[in-house]
């Protein structure tokens, strides 16, 4: 049985990386924000993965601060740990490029993100040899989408 | 089939070759099949009599005046007396043929508790049901006013019998549960279930998707009103399942779905149906599925449940002797009658992460919920992981998993 043939032979150790690892292990900003000026919930209702995800802002559109809890696989809540440490201090127009730029190199095919464009999220590459994962490392990154656009519910 | 074969062991090897896939390798690693519970493997008998049907004996079922459609429906009627011989029904006219148990649980729902229940009725179900044998219930709870009512279970997976008995009352009408947990391996007393219930003046309907595929059911011997089980869990194919009901409930049922086939006389005014099973039967069946499912039943009942029952719980005793010795992993559900099932948690560790771990060495088991999120929640549990076993797999392969379990703890370590 192989692999669909559009799909890189898929190797264990480009999924679950050192950073990758460190970041479920200990999830930075792992903590509710009350009363925050943003906010969503998301939920994989197939695998039961769901975030919960609060955002401040300043006067200038900046995020200020940024803040994630929930329960899931160690590529969805490292990934959620790495967008909170890449979205704090940047514009929310800068956020929605990243965010953009970032769940175009997961779910189209054939774009090679530069890095430039998605820094350090060029990690979550290797993902993409699973395929039925790729919806964990998208799942907060759909979830922020939604806080940004005032939903507050998100079910895939 | 003679005492003698019958004591005999098991030869597993001369029947992992009756399998083709189990030959299949995954990921560069032989393929170690452990997700049983959610759908079997297809021994070559079932794959080459749909084959050979549609290559040269297809043809309608129940309309054709031609040789090839009343050979056809010939056919198709043999697999309902084996159906009715498999489950020991009375007759053939009880045994009606589903999609699978999901679809044998609404039909019961809307044939018969919509028909007969009353608002204010209830419906006993329990927190370890699989969500087909709850949403029905509840979908029509909510519209008709029913009351579900749950039976707890036990920290070990078990049905608190005392509190079912406290949940029976006059009020209520159905008592639907589990033979077997598809989450915990749980196997129910259901012949004193169906007893109490039955003396509670309620009818009872039991899901056997898991159980008809691991122990010899006897309709008559348990006593219940329903039995259901599904083609594709018991190595045969999907979109085919049977659901068992006593005939006097059968003709007092209202018809689940209207077409052709279930039809006596139909003028625009009114409709006549036919008798059970065809009144239940609407429009042209999936026949060969139903022919599929005639040789996946001679299967184990030529192997017999005695010797898949002592196999499978030798399966059982070793996987839960081995796994109990990782550190680190916790099996959820630890009930003294069990099916050969392992659900489990490892440490802090995502049941996703498990999966595709242990699929890069072949390995291929069940992570999620279950479709029973109530008993996950029971457990204070997101997901487990579960690894499911048949009369095919082997004590290498469990050795194979255990050691998959291990490389999961090195990646996480």
């Amino acid at each position: 049985m192989s692999q669909p043939s559009n799909v890189p032979e898929p190797q264990l150790d480009h999924l679950y990386q050192e950073v990758i690892l460190d970041h479920n292990k200990k999830p930075r900003n792992y903590k509710v924000i009350p009363q925050p000026q943003l906010h969503s919930h998301g939920l994989n209702t197939l695998c039961g993965d769901e975030y919960f995800l609060f955002l401040n802002t300043s006067p200038e559109g900046k995020v200020t601060d940024i803040g994630f809890q929930g329960s899931g696989c160690a590529i969805s809540k490292a990934s959620a740990s790495i967008m909170t440490t890449l979205v704090k201090d940047k514009t929310i127009e800068e956020v929605k490029i990243l965010k953009d730029s970032f769940l175009d190199f997961m779910l189209k095919d054939g774009i090679t993100a530069s890095k430039e464009k998605i820094g350090r999220l060029k990690m979550f590459e290797g993902v993409k040899e699973f395929p039925v994962r790729v919806k964990c490392a998208t799942l907060i990154w759909r979830t922020l989408e939604d806080a940004l656009n005032n939903i507050h519910e998100r079910k895939e | 089939m003679t005492n003698k074969i019958k004591t005999q062991t098991l030869d597993i090897n001369k029947i992992r070759e009756d399998f083709p896939v189990l030959a299949e390798s995954m990921n560069r690693h032989p393929l170690v099949y452990l997700d049983n519970a959610a759908t079997s493997q297809k021994p070559k008998s079932v794959i080459n009599r749909m084959h050979d049907f549609y290559s040269k004996q297809y043809a309608t079922v129940h309309r054709g005046v031609y040789t090839l459609s009343q050979n056809s429906t010939w056919e198709c009627d043999l697999v309902r007396n084996k159906c009715r011989e498999f489950l020991n029904a009375r007759d053939t006219s009880e045994i009606i043929f589903v999609r699978g148990t999901t679809e044998a649980i609404n039909l019961a729902a809307f044939g018969y508790v919509r028909k007969f229940l009353k608002a204010g009725d209830e419906i006993i179900i329990s927190e370890m049901e699989h969500h087909a044998n709850i949403v029905p219930w509840q979908l029509l709870s909510q519209e008709k006013g029913f009351k579900l009512k749950v039976v707890p279970v036990s920290d070990d997976g078990e049905l608190l019998m005392d509190a079912y008995q406290k949940l029976l009352t006059e009020k209520t009408k159905l008592v639907a549960i589990t033979h077997i947990s598809n989450a915990l391996g749980t196997v129910n007393p259901i012949k004193q279930i169906t007893h109490l219930a039955h003396q509670a003046g309620a009818k009872v309907f039991i899901d056997g998707a898991q159980g008809a595929v691991h122990l010899k059911v006897d309709v008559q011997d348990i006593g219940c009103d329903f039995y259901a089980f599904s083609g594709h869990k018991i190595y045969g194919p999907t979109g085919i399942g049977v659901l068992y009901a006593k005939r006097e409930l059968l003709e007092a049922m209202d018809p689940y779905q209207g077409g052709g086939e279930m039809i006596e006389l139909v003028t625009f005014e009114k409709t006549t149906f036919a008798k059970p099973p065809l009144k239940f039967e609407a429009g042209t069946p999936a026949i060969v599925e139903t022919i599929g499912l005639g040789p996946a039943l001679d299967y184990v009942m030529t192997l017999g449940f005695d010797r898949i029952e002592a196999y499978e719980q030798s399966l059982l005793k070793y996987a839960t002797e081995k796994m109990s010795q990782i550190e680190g992993l916790t099996i959820i559900g630890r009930a003294k009658q069990k099916d050969a099932l392992v659900s489990f948690t490892l440490k802090d560790i995502h049941p996703h992460d498990i999966g595709t771990i242990l699929d890069q060495e072949g390995i291929a088991i069940r992570t999620g919920h279950h479709c029973a999120q109530p008993i996950m929640r029971r457990f204070g549990l997101p997901a487990t992981a579960r690894a499911s076993f048949a009369f095919y797999n082997t004590k290498e392969e469990i050795d194979k998993l255990v050691a998959g379990i291990e490389k999961v703890k090195e990646v996480f370590a």
